[in-house]
């Protein structure tokens, strides 16, 4: 140490509290330089099971000042099994696609070996239909005649203080990008399952820190990193600076003018981390180069809503509320939503249920677009021009994030989101190849911090959680060089930029799709 | 939760050892939470330190990456003003470690 005179204060021993039973891990968290993954050479194989491996990951639990300002409470109710109880009966009724998926399952294990997060920690408790258990074994006992009766025998549980703590851990492993429903007969949907866990659980005052946090600043200052209205001008002003250096001429990223014809919505990481931004300089160019007036919003200048990872409609929708704000103020013509996962989801699935219908748009365009589609079609149409060559350093290879993949389409065909996406990429250079095909579009492994996992105190299961990936892209890596993966998620490219020097790979091949955009476009006057 | 102690008194950190309240913060504080990261504050790390707090100041978050190796680069050269150098310093990382050792809060979201 330094030449301070300092000591960490004694630790007394302590009582813990249930709340703390419920939310402490069971080993202590590893730090990150003691995590190594598993040897990434071979194929993606179903591991020999080691039950509660994986049973100490739990995230740090929120606090109570940001529960409350959630609407949440600050600790654990004390009536919380009565509580938890009433609350799922609720869900049951709200949600008939839970209620179906508490009573359709046959135990047939096609789910079994298709989670990455299974794959990576090896315990069987991630196994979907394992986890989905943790949730039914109570719901057998206070919702089904059998389970009344026979207790254990119908598979039913009482709802206790254990049991708990183990839907405390293994609900915040999983990171709800439905592979596992891909793969089930029956379409049952796990991420539905957890999303109604956690908001089970939040209603009892057992919250989790790193999303509920977000919200509250979200709510507070205007995007999930906290960046307010002065900060958020003068980042977009410098990268302005930036792109004139890089250049030559001025590329706007105007903000808040009321009247642009696009209201370009996008996750605050692209004004603020790397390679994020590096798609934000390409949204700029293209927009800059097909000649369209666009702004961002400081009432809307986030897209993503981690509303839908606690399962919350009320959070789900006070948050996108702040975009019909947006609308009112700016009066555009056309939204436009940026590279990221489970913002497109929302925005596809969810907006207009939400916060629609969106009347006061261009009736040609009523429904939000995504960047992806806006771009190809200026692309199609000769609108812009990109030079291939500008990224012949490049091998690439596209990584879809599993909320584009499984939760939303893109364009007006089916399919339209994994082919418009790689249509782009394969405009944008000259190199693109394939990961394995049980790894990618409506079977892609999620990076492994989706759903609301991408926080260090879960490192070491996102680190196991990528290996699926990260073995499909060795693969390719060695067969033809790849180089660069490509990605149309915030989360996915904060969670690579981590995890891929863990696995040997260097954090740049990590990047945006109008990152490639940027690159190879073709500035100045038109032909 | 967690702190530590400094002359008898007591600082405040958050989950992961970053120092709650940012008003305590002082140069004893930065060089003991330098000492947890096993980094030896020199004075060029104190450069970032000071650039980042005196950002966090007048814009309440840290500055983007690109912004930090852009003023860095304005104040002490090219030489000072690219990522390798912070990468240098702060081996963990300069937006994560340097703003631990500057007592600003930890960057959250997709990042």
């Amino acid at each position: 140490m330094a030449d301070t005179e300092a000591t960490a204060t004694e630790e007394e021993p302590k009582v813990l509290t249930d709340l703390e039973k419920v939310g402490e891990p069971s080993v202590p968290r590893k730090k990150p330089n003691e995590i190594h993954p598993d040897d990434l050479v071979g194929k993606i194989s179903i591991p020999k099971v080691e039950e509660g491996s994986a049973a100490g990951n739990k995230p740090y639990l929120c606090k109570p000042e940001n529960m409350e300002k959630l609407g949440f409470p600050g600790d654990l109710r004390t009536d919380w099994h009565d509580a938890a109880i009433a609350k799922m009966g609720d869900l049951l009724k709200k949600y008939k696609s839970l209620q179906v998926y508490m009573d359709i399952c046959v135990k047939c294990g096609s789910c079994t070996d298709k989670c990455h997060y299974f794959l990576g920690t090896r315990d069987g408790k991630n196994m979907p239909v394992a986890r989905a258990e943790l949730f039914r074994k109570v719901y057998r006992k206070y919702f089904t005649t059998e389970g009344k009766i026979l207790g254990k025998l119908a598979g039913a549980e009482r709802f206790d203080l254990d049991l708990l703590g183990e839907w405390y851990s293994y609900f915040h492993q999983c990171s709800q990008c439905r592979r596992c429903s891909v793969f089930c007969p029956y379409g049952i949907d796990t991420a539905e399952i957890s999303m109604a866990a956690r908001e089970i659980m939040d209603h009892i005052g057992v919250g989790q820190k790193y999303v509920n946090d977000i919200i509250v600043k979200v709510h507070d200052v205007g995007n999930n990193l906290g960046m307010n209205p002065k900060a958020l001008k003068a980042t977009l002003e410098s990268t302005e600076e930036d792109l004139e250096e890089e250049t030559g001429q001025k590329i706007r990223l105007p903000l808040d003018e009321v009247g642009a014809e696009v209201l370009m919505v996008t996750p605050s990481a692209d004004f603020f981390a790397s390679p994020h931004v590096e798609s934000l300089l390409g949204y700029a160019k293209v927009f800059h180069q097909a000649g369209i007036s666009w702004t961002f919003s400081t009432a809307a200048s986030e897209a993503g809503n981690f509303g839908m990872f606690i399962g919350s409609y009320g959070q789900m929708q006070k948050v996108a509320s702040r975009l019909t704000d947006a609308i009112q103020e700016i009066k555009p013509k056309r939204l436009i939503v940026g590279e990221c996962g489970h913002a497109w989801r929302i925005a596809y699935s969810f907006w207009n249920t939400l916060i629609g219908p969106f009347d006061s748009l261009d009736p040609n365009y009523k429904r939000p677009e995504h960047i992806c589609e806006y771009t190809l079609d200026l692309v199609n149409r000769g609108a812009i021009k990109l030079d291939k060559s500008k990224n012949d350093d490049f091998v690439v290879t596209m990584h879809d994030s599993c909320n584009v993949a499984r939760g939303a389409r893109m364009g007006d065909k089916p399919g339209g989101q994994f082919t418009i996406p790689r249509d782009l990429i394969k405009a944008s250079c000259n190199r693109y190849v394939e990961m394995d095909e049980e790894t990618i579009m409506e079977k892609t492994f999620c990076c492994g911090g989706g759903g609301g996992l991408l926080t260090d105190d879960l490192l070491e299961l996102r680190v196991q959680g990528a290996m699926p990936r990260m073995q499909a892209f060795h693969k390719v890596q060695e067969s033809h060089g790849v180089n660069f993966l490509a990605l149309i998620c915030a989360i996915c490219k904060a969670q690579f930029t981590k995890i891929l020097p863990k696995y040997g790979v260097g954090m740049d091949v990590a990047g945006g799709v109008h990152q490639l955009i940027a690159n190879a476009i073709e500035l100045g006057a038109k032909e | 939760m967690g702190s530590f102690e400094i002359d008898g008194k007591t600082y405040e950190t958050d989950d992961d050892g970053y120092l709650v309240n940012l008003d305590e913060w002082n140069e004893d504080v930065a060089k003991y939470i330098a000492g947890i990261e096993s980094v030896e504050l020199t004075e060029a790390h104190w450069e970032v330190v000071n650039f980042l707090r005196n950002y966090y100041q007048e814009y309440n978050i840290a500055p983007a990456i690109k912004i930090l190796i852009k003023e860095m680069k304005k104040m002490f050269g090219p030489e000072k003003g690219n990522s390798a150098y912070l990468y240098d310093l702060y081996p963990a990382g300069p937006a994560l470690q340097a703003c631990k050792i500057a007592g600003l809060p930890k960057p959250t979201g997709c990042v």
